[in-house]
């Protein structure tokens, strides 16, 4: 394990996960136009229609074996909802989630147990995520009772401690309940039950932002060894913007549903194209006071609209600095600007 | 606080510390204040005489002796023995008898027998109803969930007393029928309370995790939602258990609930209101059964509700 690495050393850091590079030639998980609407309903036993909320509203992107992609945006954006779709845990409308070629979008939960023992997710709350009145091994060995991984009760409980050790726990732990242990240690029990059936993908909602800022980096070194231990694919859903660029590969920035902007982790924070990616990282701090004092910021005004009644042509318009005339006409169209990097913006010029 | 908590923990007498002898009461109040000794004390005497009333009993319960006719308690009588040449000798009637001679006190505990068990069995079978009902709209929403909790509406605004009274005419009483009509009025309040506990649980963080495990809708509903969820139903069963034994006995009362020939609570208050100004002992003492009963169960429920909520435990310890 290498040695913990702080926040303020991550800010100054290059960008770029660790690791090889990540071989692009078949994703591993690849999504088309992902749609969730909640739609809102209004009346007596027979409900009609009244309302949409647009809370994903036509994302795509591939993951690659061993990659991480790092899902940026502000609360309310969409992120974790995209996320829910592509595990289906929330049914999507519509678009398309290719799984290892496997189309997953209409599956039936019994089609799909085979597909969910190649997915993993980590939650945000380490409080939440485990069930109180489960022991430890129990939670982290329900994948391997599902999927029927453990042939003899000897065979689980030394696969359940292996996993335990694997996360950095002792497998004496195994008896205790949630409640006996710490916010990191719980978020270590979570990763140890994500990768308990061996998947190649991981969703990591928010995974390490309920935690301590030196908690964090463990949890984050953590996930970085087994990556390149496993091989493991990231979906690393956040909104610090100093740790997806720490971590991930490549970034997705969305915003109100829909991805605005999206590039290699270096590409982005270098050199942003979109307006709502430069302001976003110009709210990152510097650890340096002098610097943090002359440094630029883009103040955006308001909040983000509502997702019931999304403004015409980009969502962004009502807050865009630069907005014009075409802006809230016209809906901006993911445009590759420069290699590996796209952008949803009619102002942006190609590099 | 803390000296307390050790006089409490600290067994008199033990060489650690030592509790003199004038500390005895505030260490038994401490006692009984903290854990159910009374509640339960009650409820295992009861249980006792109800397990074992064929060795407790004095008297047959159903056995008529005319000559015993509203005989006074035993401390309040003075029993004779061959008042006449060839009677037999006169028992004592511990607690009196009623107008056919019948021993007060052997129909007193056979009826706890009988109170107890049908209690026990429509709260158990009720709770189940209830719970997988609840479980069941809770879980999966929807149509489903939309006519369950109507029907539980509906439900709750049939007059049961009435719909009792026709059940036990047109079927006729037995015990049986008689706990279908408990379990009839018990399960639909579960409903409501597990419900709004399943959707409270359906929506935390490990249920998800769960799913995307891959479990099964069972395995989630046995695993996740049913562990959950006991707590809630230890203490609703509990507080509801005395509502349970005083409709029986109101239906025993009123002469719909369990035949007269089986001696129960109910039917021996009703079986003495005719003799009240003369004979007391007959509904005093089945009316004191009921009493102790419902006390205890709804004390114990309350020390069940207070230990399992976790805010409340703390307060105490």
């Amino acid at each position: 394990m290498t040695s913990t690495v702080s926040t303020s050393e991550k800010v100054g850091e290059s960008s770029g996960a660790r690791g090889q590079d990540v071989d692009r030639t078949t994703p591993l998980l690849s999504v088309r136009d992902l749609q969730v609407h909640f739609p809102l309903k209004r009346g007596f036993i027979v409900q009609r229609e009244v309302a949409r909320v647009k809370a994903v509203d036509g994302v795509s992107f591939d993951i690659y074996p061993g990659e991480t992609l790092g899902l940026v945006g502000e609360s309310g954006s969409g992120k974790t909802t995209a996320a829910k779709a592509v595990v289906q845990l929330n049914k999507p409308g519509n678009g398309s989630v290719k799984f290892e070629g496997q189309e997953l979008v209409g599956l039936s939960t019994s089609a799909m147990r085979p597909v969910r023992r190649k997915m993993g997710m980590v939650f945000q709350d380490p409080y939440g995520s485990l069930n109180p009145r489960m022991r430890a091994g129990d939670i982290v060995g329900e994948p391997l009772k599902v999927h029927g991984l453990a042939d003899t009760k000897e065979a689980y409980r030394e696969q359940v401690a292996s996993l335990m050790t694997t996360v950095g726990l002792s497998p004496a732990m195994a008896e205790r309940y949630p409640n006996e242990f710490s916010g990191g240690q719980r978020q270590r029990l979570g990763v140890a039950r994500a990768i308990a059936a061996r998947p190649s993908l991981l969703i990591l909602d928010e995974s390490v932002s309920a935690l301590d800022v030196s908690i964090q980096a463990q949890i984050l070194n953590l996930l970085q060894d087994l990556q390149e231990k496993y091989n493991l694919a990231y979906l690393f859903i956040a909104h610090d913007l100093s740790v997806v660029r720490h971590i991930s590969h490549r970034v997705a920035v969305m915003y109100l549903g829909k991805i605005v902007e999206t590039a290699d982790a270096k590409d982005l924070y270098e050199r942003p194209l979109h307006p709502y990616t430069q302001a976003l990282l110009s709210a990152i701090p510097t650890p340096n006071p002098v610097h943090e004092r002359s440094r630029e910021r883009i103040i955006l005004r308001g909040d983000l609209p509502s997702p019931l009644a999304p403004p015409p042509g980009c969502s962004f318009s009502t807050r865009c600095p630069i907005a014009t005339d075409i802006c809230s006409q016209t809906v901006p169209e993911l445009k590759t600007l420069a290699p590996n990097q796209q952008a949803a913006c009619h102002l942006a010029t190609s590099v | 606080m803390s000296t307390q908590i050790e006089s409490l923990t600290a067994s008199p007498g033990s060489p650690k510390r030592k509790v003199s002898p004038l500390q005895y009461p505030a260490v038994v109040w401490q006692f009984i204040r903290r854990w159910p000794v009374i509640p339960v004390g009650i409820l295992a005497t009861l249980v006792f005489l109800a397990v074992f009333a064929d060795f407790v009993a004095t008297h047959d319960p159903n056995d008529q002796n005319l000559r015993s006719n509203l005989a006074r308690p035993a401390w309040d009588n003075d029993y004779y023995e061959n008042d006449r040449v060839g009677s037999k000798i006169e028992t004592r009637h511990l607690l009196g008898a009623d107008k056919f001679g019948r021993d007060v006190f052997s129909r007193v505990v056979f009826g706890t027998r009988v109170s107890l068990s049908v209690a026990l069995v429509s709260m158990i079978s009720g709770t189940i109803l209830g719970a997988w009902a609840g479980i069941m709209t809770g879980y999966y929403g929807g149509l489903f969930d939309e006519l369950m909790t109507r029907f539980v509406d509906v439900w709750n605004a049939l007059p049961f007393l009435l719909i009792a009274l026709v059940v036990s005419i047109t079927v006729g009483q037995s015990v049986t029928v008689m706990i279908v009509l408990l379990i009839m009025l018990t399960w639909v309040g579960l409903v409501r309370n597990v419900r709004a506990e399943v959707l409270s649980l359906k929506t935390r963080d490990y249920i998800a995790a769960s799913r995307i495990a891959g479990a099964s809708d069972l395995r989630i509903m046995y695993k996740h939602i049913m562990p959950g969820i006991t707590n809630l139903l230890l203490v609703l069963a509990s507080l509801r258990v005395g509502g349970l034994i005083l409709t029986a006995a109101s239906l025993s009362f009123l002469g719909i609930g369990i035949p007269s020939r089986i001696p129960s609570w109910g039917a021996m208050i009703s079986d003495g209101r005719d003799t009240l100004d003369e004979a007391w002992w007959i509904s005093f003492f089945p009316g004191l059964g009921i009493f102790l009963t419902v006390m205890s169960m709804n004390f114990l429920g309350d020390w069940i509700r207070d230990r399992t909520d976790p805010r409340l435990r703390q307060l105490q310890d």
